[in-house]
């Protein structure tokens, strides 16, 4: 079989690069790497317990305390340096396996670590105000416009009665051409 | 070179003082030579801070290491593209860009406005050389970046690599000039208000310096979600953080403003109203910019604490007295032209469309103090995260992209019903369209049903308006259709320019509302093994951890996972995902391993692979696997939103004096009825 020039320096390359590739230390299925201090904090495998979906519900309920200030499912599952969100999680996962609810877990962290812990701040008392003063805001400021407009508007027409008997006369037009022209204006794009 | 560039903030410093003096004095009493004085002011400003920045970058550039700044920002191993960067990565650095980016709009104002603007510049000039004098007092006596250390380290601490991202490079200018040209439109307003000429003219120079604005505080917060999204690794590009809030805050405003500058324009009305915008605007600016530097808001964006933040707040609580106190005083000076005539007319929607903008703004305003609020009030310190800002803005960011697509399709001055009906009819039945077609393919988040259904009506409404257009060409002039379409955006660039941003909008809005069928999973895999996530469109995804390798790049140790795709049992790529630890020249770390995400970005979803870490230094890898759907809309939506807001920019396009014309000749067609 003959083999061209490029085609040896193909076979080459990938043979050194296969060579190189297993000169690393502890290659192979799961073999140890060369430098794992600079591929950051040693993670322990991925349990059922960090994939399920109520945890993760109650984890995004809760602040991480390393001061990211992301939930700790956000936290653990983005800042592998964090310290605080992997332990949290076990606090959770282990406050569940005392037979704990998702709302009994959330009241235990509340009650350890404050109320700014959750996420967004509970529904009662001065927090109602956090939640509803910016729609209160919004709707009382749109009926003060609408308030605004109907005075506005009702002006403009008193206005409008009283140049309309010196208007009238000043267009050289019928009252058809008027129209006509009014609906020709309407069709422009404005 | 540090004296000369300390000099040069001392030099900055006085030149302002004298620039903010005769600015005034020169204006108010009428007196050409202290008005050119305090033009030539604004020049030798800018030419002091521009040597102080040239000295500063000289410095990284030299590794001059007993240099304070360089020290703390910069190492001999960083890139060079890093090095330019590096001027604006830290609090006293950015400082100084500030200032020298504020002098170079100033000069630019005195350059480029038209001479029939030039009563208002003497006022201008005296405004932003006090703001710009501010900022370098910031430097002089708090944030000096030249102040030098009493040793020399062998080397910098470097740059924290979530900072080494191409969007670092560019999203924190992008913004900063957002921030810094508010200032020009506020100079002008407060010239028009110190000179009580407050005709419909100052409008027109501030509109274009008011958009400048908007576009660059547009494309920043853009980058910055770009950046979170590619560097943070989180999976998302909007957090509601108390930085990217005070970003978004005074873009909201001039938004706002660049809406009711319209009705203004056209009718004469709302003056009031678009001055308290335009200095609303820039005193949120300035909140911005202590929030970001105070540290009184935890956010993770924000410089580290320091005092600096009191002298923003100090600047913003004299900043607003004073100008509110003037615009107080010429109050009398800014009474209407015009009565708005009808509840169903352009400007009522208008008026409405404003009410939303500023609800948002003051709705992020509110989530983002309420922290300090309810330590204030209660004595408990909560979170205000972003199940809170969900909750309360997704209602009013609905209503507004509804209202984005109903005022364009009603009349100046007043809507008849037929007229009504013939701009709805179409609009109307597509947004239907969409939500029933959406609700049958089994869609059931609300939120995104009616995102996607107001997104399908405000789309008909700028096609609409589009093929009307042209068509109106094609009958007129015979055009083809495609090349009317192109001369009518030509022909009024402001206000198909408009509708383009629109359309921007309504793409940014859809891809939002994908978020919600995100899906993710994590695995620990040896190589070889897999690991499968279903998108939300019903494919199979598998992720197949290839191997680990482990090198040397130019400043960090690299360690790298490869991931194989396939979709439905079809191979579709393969994903690279890092941790990297920085070194400086000497081989020693100089922060944590960070992570580099592994993307691959397509129409429907996006792939987005993070290695988590290794187990026990093994090849065995922890992995998030995430499929976020929508996410290149964002990106295309913003180039969308963007090259609108150019063509509303690009000069020419027909001048608002023959609309004005035109809404005049309708005023008097409407007498006559």
């Amino acid at each position: 079989m003959s083999v061209d020039r490029r085609g040896f320096l193909v076979a080459v390359a990938a043979t050194v690069g296969a060579a190189v590739q297993d000169s690393l230390a502890g290659s192979g299925p799961a073999g140890k790497v060369a430098d794992p201090a600079s591929a950051g904090r040693a993670m322990a495998p991925t349990t059922a317990a960090d994939t399920d979906a109520g945890f993760q519900a109650i984890e995004k309920q809760l602040k991480c305390s390393c001061g990211c200030g992301l939930d700790i499912y956000t936290c653990r599952t983005t800042d592998f340096n964090c310290t605080y969100s992997p332990g949290l999680h076990r606090q959770i996962v282990a406050l569940a396996d005392e037979g704990k609810s998702a709302q009994e877990i959330i009241d235990a962290f509340v009650a350890q670590y404050g109320q700014q812990v959750l996420m967004a701040p509970p529904k009662r008392g001065f927090n109602l105000a956090g939640y509803f003063v910016p729609s209160l805001v919004v709707l009382v400021a749109a009926g003060f416009l609408i308030l605004m407009l109907r005075r506005w508007t009702r002006a403009a027409a008193v206005e409008a009665a009283a140049v309309l008997p010196v208007a009238r006369g000043s267009v050289d037009a019928s009252p058809a051409e008027l129209e006509r022209l009014r609906r020709e204006l309407e069709r422009l794009p404005n | 070179m540090t004296l000369l560039g300390h000099l040069s903030l001392w030099l900055a410093f006085l030149v302002g003082l004298w620039g903010a003096v005769t600015g005034f004095a020169g204006g108010l009493q009428g007196r050409v030579d202290l008005q050119r004085s305090a033009r030539h002011a604004v020049f030798a400003m800018f030419g002091a801070l521009a040597l102080a920045s040239i000295c500063l970058e000289t410095a990284i550039f030299r590794h001059d290491f007993n240099v304070e700044y360089v020290a703390a920002y910069t190492s001999r191993n960083l890139p060079t593209f890093y090095l330019w960067s590096a001027l604006y990565a830290g609090q006293k650095g950015s400082l100084l860009f500030w200032a020298t980016v504020l002098s170079l709009f100033a000069a630019l104002a005195q350059l480029l406005t038209s001479g029939r603007h030039r009563v208002y510049l003497p006022f201008v000039a005296a405004v932003t050389c006090v703001v710009a004098a501010f900022f370098v007092s910031v430097m002089l006596f708090a944030a000096n970046p030249f102040e030098r250390l009493a040793f020399t380290p062998v080397d910098g601490r470097g740059m924290n690599p979530q900072l080494q991202n191409p969007g670092m490079v560019f999203h924190p200018p992008m913004l900063y000039l957002g921030y810094i040209s508010i200032t020009i439109p506020f100079a002008f307003a407060i010239a028009a208000l110190l000179s009580k000429k407050l005709e419909v003219d100052w409008l027109v120079a501030v509109r274009k310096w008011t958009l400048v604005s908007w576009l660059f505080l547009a494309i920043g917060l853009l980058l910055g979600m770009w950046w979170a999204y590619v560097e943070l690794g989180w999976g998302g590009y909007w957090a509601w953080d108390p930085v990217e809030n005070a970003a978004l805050l005074p873009w909201l405003v001039m938004t706002a403003f660049l809406h009711s500058v319209m009705i203004q324009e056209k009718r004469g009305m709302l003056k009031k109203w678009n001055l308290a915008l335009i200095i609303g605007a820039w005193l949120l600016s300035i909140f911005g910019t202590f929030i970001t530097r105070s540290g009184v808001i935890a956010s993770v964006h924000s410089f580290t604490q320091s005092g600096v933040g009191y002298f923003f707040l100090v600047f913003l609580v004299v900043a607003a007295v004073a100008s509110f106190t003037l615009y107080a005083t010429r109050l009398p000076l800014l009474e209407a032209e015009a009565k708005l005539e009808s509840m169903v007319s352009r400007e009522a929607s208008f008026l409405f469309n404003n009410l939303l903008f500023i609800g948002i703004a003051f709705s992020v305003l509110w989530g983002t103090l309420f922290p300090i609020l309810s330590e204030w009030v209660q004595g408990t310190k909560v979170t205000v995260g972003p199940p809170f800002f969900n909750q309360v803005n997704i209602p009013l960011g609905l209503a507004l992209l509804a209202l984005t697509g109903i005022g364009p399709l009603i009349a100046w001055r007043r809507a008849s019903l037929p007229n009504l009906r013939r701009q709805f009819a179409v609009p109307a039945v597509t947004g239907l369209f969409v939500f029933l077609i959406l609700l049958v393919a089994g869609m059931r988040d609300v939120g995104a049903l009616i995102a996607i259904a107001l997104g399908g009506f405000v789309t008909a409404t700028v096609i609409q308006e589009f093929g009307r257009g042209a068509s109106a060409r094609h009958r007129q002039y015979g055009e083809p259709l495609a090349l009317a379409a192109v001369r009518l955006i030509g022909r009024n660039r402001r206000r198909y320019g408009g509708y383009i941003v629109h359309f921007g909008m309504v793409l940014l809005f859809v891809a939002f509302a994908g978020m919600a069928f995100k899906t993710e999973t994590q695995a620990t895999l040896r190589p070889g093994e897999s690991a499968t996530l279903r998108s939300p469109y019903g494919h199979l995804y598998t992720f197949t951890h290839l191997s680990i390798s482990q090198y040397d790049a130019l400043n960090r140790r690299v360690t790298a996972a490869f991931v194989d795709v396939s979709r439905d049992g079809k191979q579709v790529g393969r994903l690279k995902t890092e941790k990297r630890q920085h070194v400086d020249a000497l081989g020693r770390n100089t922060f944590e391993p960070s992570t580099e995400v592994g993307i691959r970005s397509g129409l429907r979803e996006d792939l987005y692979v993070v290695l988590g870490g290794l187990v026990n230094g093994t090849e065995q890898a922890v992995y998030r696997f995430t499929i976020n759907p929508l996410v290149w809309w964002v990106w295309f939506g913003g180039y969308v939103l963007v090259a609108g807001g150019l063509i509303v920019l690009w000069p020419g396009g027909g001048p608002p004096a023959v609309r004005r014309t035109q809404a005049g000749y309708a005023v008097k067609l409407e007498a006559q009825r």
